[in-house]
């Protein structure tokens, strides 16, 4: 394969990236807060919904992400209504947001728009266009560097510089405000934050918005950016990739965008390569496809190295007698 | 005394937990610049009241003056605000941030960490020089021993520049030393005018710093009197309303034939820490061996091996006979058939499932006995009739076998536990930390159970940090440090302060 080719697939590794990069992010804020959260799949998902019709509706792609993000908060809300004021189960929670998610973007989809589920194909200003970095056209020459820098870094939507902006952004949140230090500490010992006199309940509230924010980004760029429209079940089991990632990365920024790149990767390999002879023995495309759950089943059993999640989650915060 | 000399006076505090009144009606009046003293058993309500005070829990009824001001403490933010620090039983640190990081949590100067962590640097320094706290800014707190973790709680509340000092049963985890190191410590900040409220239920702590004292009984201000003007015995009569014996009765030790012996007994954890190095002890039918230790330092191991369900290599023999301490045969169900009873440590955790009724708590480890599983079902009707029968004879209160584990006091729980293994009539009774969380009244029936068991001819091994508990009931110490035996003493050649310096790791020869 050639120098353009490992570039293309590496484009690819990038767009794919970023849903879950963004989801992974997301993850990171909820968790780190000690609320533990398997509805991204739900929100993510509603997200790309919302943020279709809208666009569709309005054909403008950034009412599309806004209402899409809209879509991800109130679930959110709905998440942290249940596990932070009721104390409720966080996984319980979690699960009935991805059943609603699956359920209602169908139900309503085909009430507006009676296409089986889908939205109308989008086009134009109703989705994120790929934006061209400034000399990326006369870079294009220079050896080595060039092609990099316009097939690899340049040509992406926003949301993709949106992505890799907030890796930076999160840790220098999480570990050098007084916000960070604090949410942090919620995940590690919520009495600790209780006693020094914060309010515990209001930080796991402003780490659940975080996350849902995050999480309608994710959606929004998947039916906006990705592709052009919303499909059922488009998010695949996104979010429960962008979770095994968020292990993988031990709840670290930087970390995630590593691990987030790796499943982006092996999903660009899977749809690079169709079919594949190794040594003369023919891999199954369904193998290729199935690269990135693979791994995610590999991780969440435990053959990466020990992750040690933040100690008080999944669990709700009740004063001890 | 006029009002502005009292740094808090709190007026008819009520609180209820559901049906439980933990606080009644509570009145006291705490003097400026002065050490008093909350002394009452476990549940009399002290940790509630104070917990109230810092904003922990809001009171039903009641009303706080600080400095002669009304105050309304709505939270512990308020609390804080008010000059008041409190440093919990268990403490309030996140363990795998720092110890600046946990000392301005709460109390920054910005949005951005880094000016706080550096003034948190600065005037930690000062503190540390003020008050000989040395404690490193930058050690995390997972790394830190319990004694350091107390002082980062501490340099907490005086960096949120708190007058009033509340430390909740602040020696339960210090050794000796330490725990004399804290008392200089308190002694120093409240000759600066500080004032320190201390709970306890230690007697002698209340006698040797406090300067008045005030003693709660289920839930009640039973009295208020100064320190100098009372005396152990009369407190405890406070505390538990009937007169007590604070000295265990026990004849001289007959000790018989050997019934334990265990020869270079190693332990290795689940993460390659060895915490057993080589344990060598005996014990004697009739005697009692005590462990003194400061928690962690191989005594769990010790009784998890002894009981058969942690692995170690080694040789321990039981009335002359070895036990296999390999493959399948080393459970804690062939310990038992051999003839040891095991009180564990944790009992809420390892002694008891607290969802389930003391019928069935009492039942474990007998469920195939001819009496109680005759043929395939198990004969609960026989279970119960058993079950009161121990409640009857270990008084249990309440006497009721159908109430769950979790609804017994402490005490109670651990007389449910002690009924289960000693009617075993074991050869060998294995004993941790007989009365952690139990009140004086249970401490004294427990104590009296075990040297009871002692004279039938029994060997006993007692592990406990309570120095005081080690001293009363044992025949013989032994120090452990390390995972090692650093010595044996006689409890009557022998005294707090050489029993403290091995607890150290520190041999006789170090500390000449």
């Amino acid at each position: 394969m050639d120098f353009l080719g490992i570039l293309q697939i590496l484009d690819s590794s990038l767009r794919l990236a970023t849903p879950l990069l963004l989801a992974c992010l997301a993850g990171l804020f909820s968790e780190r807060a000690g609320i533990f959260d398997i509805g991204l799949e739900g929100k993510m998902l509603a997200s790309a919904f919302m943020s279709a019709a809208v666009a569709s509706f309005t054909g403008d792609v950034w009412l599309g992400l806004m209402a899409g993000i809209l879509a991800s908060l109130l679930l959110a809300l709905i998440h942290g209504v249940a596990s932070i004021t009721f104390r409720g189960n966080q996984l319980i929670s979690g699960v009935a947001i991805n059943f609603l998610a699956s359920g209602l973007t169908v139900v309503i989809g085909e009430a507006w728009f009676a296409l089986g589920g889908r939205t109308p194909q989008l086009s134009g200003g109703a989705r994120f266009q790929e934006i061209t970095l400034p000399f990326a056209n006369a870079a294009r020459d220079v050896p080595i560097v060039g092609p990099i820098y316009a097939n690899l870094l340049s040509g992406h939507s926003i949301l993709v510089y949106v992505a890799l902006l907030l890796v930076p952004l999160s840790w220098w949140v999480l570990f050098r405000t007084r916000f960070g230090l604090r949410l942090r500490a919620v995940g590690e010992n919520p009495a600790a934050v209780d006693t020094a006199g914060v309010s515990v309940v209001g930080l796991r509230y402003a780490a659940v918005m975080i996350c849902g924010v995050l999480c309608g980004i994710a959606g929004a760029y998947l039916a906006t950016a990705l592709s052009a429209g919303f499909v059922k079940e488009m998010s695949a089991g996104r979010g429960f990739i962008a979770l095994a990632a968020l292990i993988f990365a031990k709840w670290r920024p930087w970390y995630a965008l590593g691990a987030t790149l790796l499943f982006g990767l092996l999903e660009a390999l899977g749809n690079r390569f169709q079919s594949l002879d190794l040594f003369g023995i023919p891999i199954p495309t369904q193998f290729m496809q199935a690269l990135p759950y693979i791994l995610t089943v590999v991780i969440l059993a435990g053959f990466v190295g020990k992750a040690i999640p933040p100690r008080a989650g999944g669990e709700p915060y009740v004063k001890e007698r | 005394m006029s009002a502005s000399d009292l740094a808090i006076e709190l007026r008819g505090i009520s609180k209820a937990f559901g049906p439980v009144q933990a606080n009644k009606d509570i009145s006291i009046q705490v003097k400026r610049g002065s050490i008093h003293g909350i002394i009452g058993e476990n549940g009399a309500g002290k940790s509630t009241l104070m917990s109230i005070l810092y904003g922990f829990y809001k009171a039903d009824a009641g009303e706080v003056f600080i400095g002669g001001q009304k105050t309304e403490i709505t939270d512990s933010q308020a609390a804080i605000d008010a000059g008041i620090g409190m440093v919990f039983q268990h403490f309030k640190l996140v363990e795998n941030f720092s110890v600046l990081e946990n000392i301005i949590l709460g109390a920054e100067d910005g949005a951005l960490l880094k000016p706080s962590l550096a003034k948190a640097r600065t005037l930690l320094k000062k503190l540390a020089d003020d008050y000989e706290m040395d404690v490193d800014p930058d050690a995390i707190i997972e790394d830190l021993g319990v004694g350091q973790q107390q002082r980062v709680e501490i340099l907490k509340a005086l960096y949120r520049e708190a007058d009033i000092l509340i430390l909740d049963e602040p020696t339960g985890v210090l050794t000796p030393a330490e725990a004399d190191h804290l008392f200089r410590i308190l002694q120093g900040l409240r000759d600066e005018g500080k004032t320190i409220i201390l709970i306890t239920h230690k007697l002698r702590e209340i006698m040797e710093i406090t300067d008045t004292v005030s003693v709660m009984r289920r839930g009640e201000m039973t009295a208020t009197v100064r320190t100098a003007d009372t005396s152990p015995e009369q407190l405890a009569e406070l505390m538990v309303g009937r007169k007590v014996l604070l000295r265990v009765d026990k004849t001289p030790a007959a000790p018989g034939d050997v019934i334990l012996e265990v020869e270079n007994l190693r332990v290795v954890d689940g993460q390659g820490v060895e915490r057993l190095r080589g344990i060598d002890l005996q014990i004697r039918a009739g005697e009692v061996l005590g462990i003194a230790g400061v928690a962690g330092n191989g005594q769990s191991e010790l009784l998890e091996v002894l009981g058969g369900y942690a692995r170690g290599t080694g040789t321990i023999r039981i009335n002359g006979q070895e036990i296999d301490l390999t493959g399948t045969a080393s459970d804690a169900r062939t310990r038992r058939a051999r003839g040891i009873a095991h009180v564990p440590e944790d009992r809420q955790r390892e002694g008891l499932i607290m969802d389930f009724a003391a019928w069935e708590n009492v039942a474990f480890g007998y469920q195939d006995d001819a009496r109680f599983a005759p043929g395939l079902l198990m004969d609960h009707g026989a279970m119960r009739a058993d079950c009161e029968g121990k409640m009857e004879r270990f008084d249990v209160r309440p006497p009721d076998p159908m109430l769950a584990a979790k609804n017994f006091s402490g005490g109670n729980q651990q007389k449910i536990v002690l009924a289960r293994e000693i009617e075993r009539n074991p050869d060998l009774l294995l004993i941790g930390q007989p009365t952690r969380g139990v009140d004086i009244g249970a401490i004294e029936f427990i104590h009296q159970q075990v040297i009871a068991l002692r004279d039938q001819g029994k060997a006993i091994l007692l592990v406990s940090v309570e120095l005081d508990e080690i001293m009363a009931l044992s025949d013989r110490i032994a120090v452990m440090f390390d995972g090692r035996i650093m010595g044996e003493r006689l409890p009557a050649e022998t005294n707090a302060n050489e029993l403290g310096l091995l607890m150290a790791g520190m041999t006789g020869e170090d500390a000449a």
